[in-house]
């Protein structure tokens, strides 16, 4: 049982809807913030929240990822810390809470110790970008152990043989890359889109969401047509950061993702 | 030894494959082109005529009698990659890895660049064949390596700065990897060192160790014996892997890889990973790093931008875990009085990475008996760095 995740896809599938991921780099502009961030854009219709952990050098990320990364740094963030924030999240809300990390942050702290951590705190799954399931050995046993679902990330350029790999190995949901490309570029070829996400979800036993380029609310009610849910990162991350000293940029962005559901409704 | 790595890209418990599945199926594709031009004779021969022809291979063995007398002690000789085509050895791996992406119809290559030798040398190999050609470096190298950038820009290339963190090598190879996350249908990244994901660490080192091949012969011609220790500068480890890898098997010779002790190792700004660092995973493989307690990269420090990196290549972490081979460091100084010494012994300017392996020696020569003999690698010459020099000794050109 993977719990709050498996629940909130099954709860908006009877209710057809399609779920809203809303991507946050922890940290940006301060932990405080990004707290306030979650409870407010649950509030704002986001179903699951992503939570970004800054790494020095995030190789899959473009600059507004990359720059909210450094942000995180300089504000002191650390793994520790988002997992004690986490926590105290827990005392107030229920929506699901994946982790984005690098590779190297679960290593310097420990699979084992990393994992129990996690759980403990209320991390509902892990996505790990420089992590193909090919290396996830060391990963996978303590995920396993505490029941931390591992969601591996399938590209335009995957072959069939990796497309059956990414479906059998990711648990809590599939991450369909909708782009040949890096974070925060633009939503392109739709078409192509639909046709693999089609392919992805007769071999999938998880649902399928789609990331990477998804940035206003069309591109939302587009992408939820055809998959179970629309993860939506730099385009949050661009008015957090052009909201830094702004008292009311929570509420701002509450208002972006307000719109992003709202476009995702059901016709 | 020469086994390595096994089917996964590990060499022990290093290597491997931490990239974006966007770049897998590329990964893939690349390793089993590469198996199959192993055993290609035509590509083979292709590849050893534009070596000699080309880049002008092999290169000397020079015995350097005037440093040999100065530091009274083993005798020096000098592999001479500094003569290649380009002014280092990496055009060794340009061509070969040029080769490759024209037989995979990739029309377009990226390279990053650190001082700029691996950046000039595909800038290069892609004009000879006629390619596109895109390079990536960190902003604070093209300043130090104003010369390169230029170079580059004469060879038909585009030069992209890179603006983001230490705006060095490492920040170079992370926009590199991006750029061909993005373009991977089109385009072939030339990485320039044994660093990345398989077959990367694999396929260099074969490209390189041509240049060990070449010495073990010309030692045992010159001298009917091999010799007592190897030395060459690791910053990604190309050169000296290349060095190494033929003499492996060799038991009684010893090797010795030089890492960028910058300021020094108590002043944290260095980039020895080997005293400084423990294992991580950096732009696709597992191997020592200088990083922190919660593993985000440390910044690094060196007067030579083509060692100025934070992670080393993962066969090196393999062999220093085996203590088969030792490695040491040199600071800026070092390296400073090591080129002086080059230049004034030997009538040879050195790069300032290759510096740092002539100061390894100066160290080493006086300890050992007059028969002994030292090869040290002279991966690339200086005239990249002389603008750099005297600027630094506050000389105005």
């Amino acid at each position: 049982m993977s719990g709050r995740l498996e629940a909130t896809f099954q709860r908006l599938r009877e209710k057809k809807e399609k779920a809203l991921i809303a991507y946050l780099m922890a940290g940006d502009p301060g932990l405080a913030e990004t707290e306030q961030l979650v409870v407010a854009l649950e509030q704002a219709g986001a179903d699951i929240i992503e939570l970004g952990v800054p790494f020095s050098d995030p190789i899959a990320d473009g600059p507004v990822i990359q720059q909210a990364a450094e942000r995180g740094l300089k504000s002191g963030t650390t793994l520790r810390k988002i997992l004690d924030s986490v926590k105290s999240l827990r005392q107030r809300t229920e929506i699901p809470i994946v982790l984005m990390l690098y590779y190297n942050s679960i290593h310097a702290m420990g699979c084992k110790e990393f994992c129990n951590a996690a759980k403990t705190a209320g991390v509902d799954g892990l996505i790990v970008p420089d992590m193909p399931p090919d290396e996830a050995g060391p990963l996978k046993g303590p995920a396993d152990a505490v029941d931390l679902p591992l969601i591996f990330l399938l590209a335009p350029t995957s072959t069939p043989s990796r497309r059956k790999l990414i479906a059998e190995e990711s648990h809590g949901f599939v991450y369909y890359v909708s782009l040949t490309g890096i974070t925060g570029a633009k939503l392109s070829n739709v078409a192509d889109i639909q046709q693999n996400v089609k392919k992805l979800k007769k071999i999938s036993a998880s649902p399928v969401a789609v990331g990477f380029g998804v940035a206003t609310p069309e591109d939302a009610a587009q992408v939820s047509q055809m998959a179970d849910g629309v993860i939506v990162g730099s385009a949050i991350v661009k008015r957090i950061a052009s909201h830094q000293k702004d008292p009311k940029m929570v509420s701002h962005v509450a208002e972006f993702v307000r719109s992003l559901k709202a476009a995702m409704a059901p016709a | 030894m020469s086994m390595l790595p096994d089917s996964h890209g590990r060499f022990g418990p290093y290597g491997g494959r931490y990239v974006p599945e966007t770049l897998m199926p590329a990964l893939l594709e690349l390793e089993a082109e590469y198996a199959k031009v192993k055993k290609d004779r035509r590509f083979q021969a292709d590849l050893a005529y534009y070596l000699k022809q080309y880049v002008g291979r092999p290169t000397s063995l020079y015995r350097a009698d005037r440093l040999t007398k100065k530091l009274g002690g083993a005798k020096i000789y000098l592999k001479r990659e500094d003569l290649c085509h380009t002014g280092a050895h990496k055009i060794n791996n340009a061509i070969g890895q040029v080769l490759l992406a024209m037989r995979m119809k990739k029309r377009r290559i990226i390279a990053e660049t650190g001082a700029g030798q691996h950046g000039v040398a595909t800038a290069t190999a892609a004009a000879m064949f006629g390619l596109e050609c895109e390079v990536y470096m960190g902003t604070e190298d093209m300043q130090r390596q104003a010369l390169n950038v230029y170079r580059m820009r004469l060879l038909g290339a585009t030069v992209t700065g890179v603006d983001a963190g230490s705006r060095t090598l490492k920040d170079a190879i992370s926009e590199a990897m991006r750029d061909w996350t993005t373009n991977v249908r089109t385009t072939h990244y030339i990485l320039g060192s044994v660093l990345g994901a398989h077959p990367y660490p694999m396929m260099i080192r074969d490209f390189q160790a041509i240049i060990g091949k070449e010495a073990r012969k010309q030692i045992l011609a010159a001298e009917g014996k091999l010799p007592n220790y190897l030395v060459a500068c690791v910053g990604g480890g190309s050169n000296s892997i290349g060095l190494f890898h033929a003499f492996l098997g060799d038991r009684k010779v010893k090797m010795i890889g030089v890492e960028a002790g910058g300021s020094g190792i108590v002043s944290g700004k260095h980039a020895a990973r080997f005293s400084g660092g423990k294992p991580g995973v950096l732009q696709g493989t597992m191997t020592y790093l200088l990083q922190d307690e919660n593993g985000q990269i440390n910044l690094t420090h060196s007067v030579s931008a083509g060692l100025d990196y934070a992670a080393v290549g993962p066969e090196h972490s393999l062999y220093h875990d085996q203590g088969r081979i030792e490695y040491t460091y040199a600071t800026d100084t070092e390296a400073m009085s090591a080129f002086d010494l080059l230049a004034r012994e030997e009538g040879i300017v050195p790069a300032l990475e290759s510096a740092h392996a002539i100061a390894e020696v100066a160290k080493l020569a006086p300890k050992l008996k007059k028969s002994q003999l030292i090869i040290v690698n002279l991966s690339g010459r200086g005239d990249k760095d002389v603008q750099q020099v005297a600027k630094m000794r506050g000389v105005e050109l």
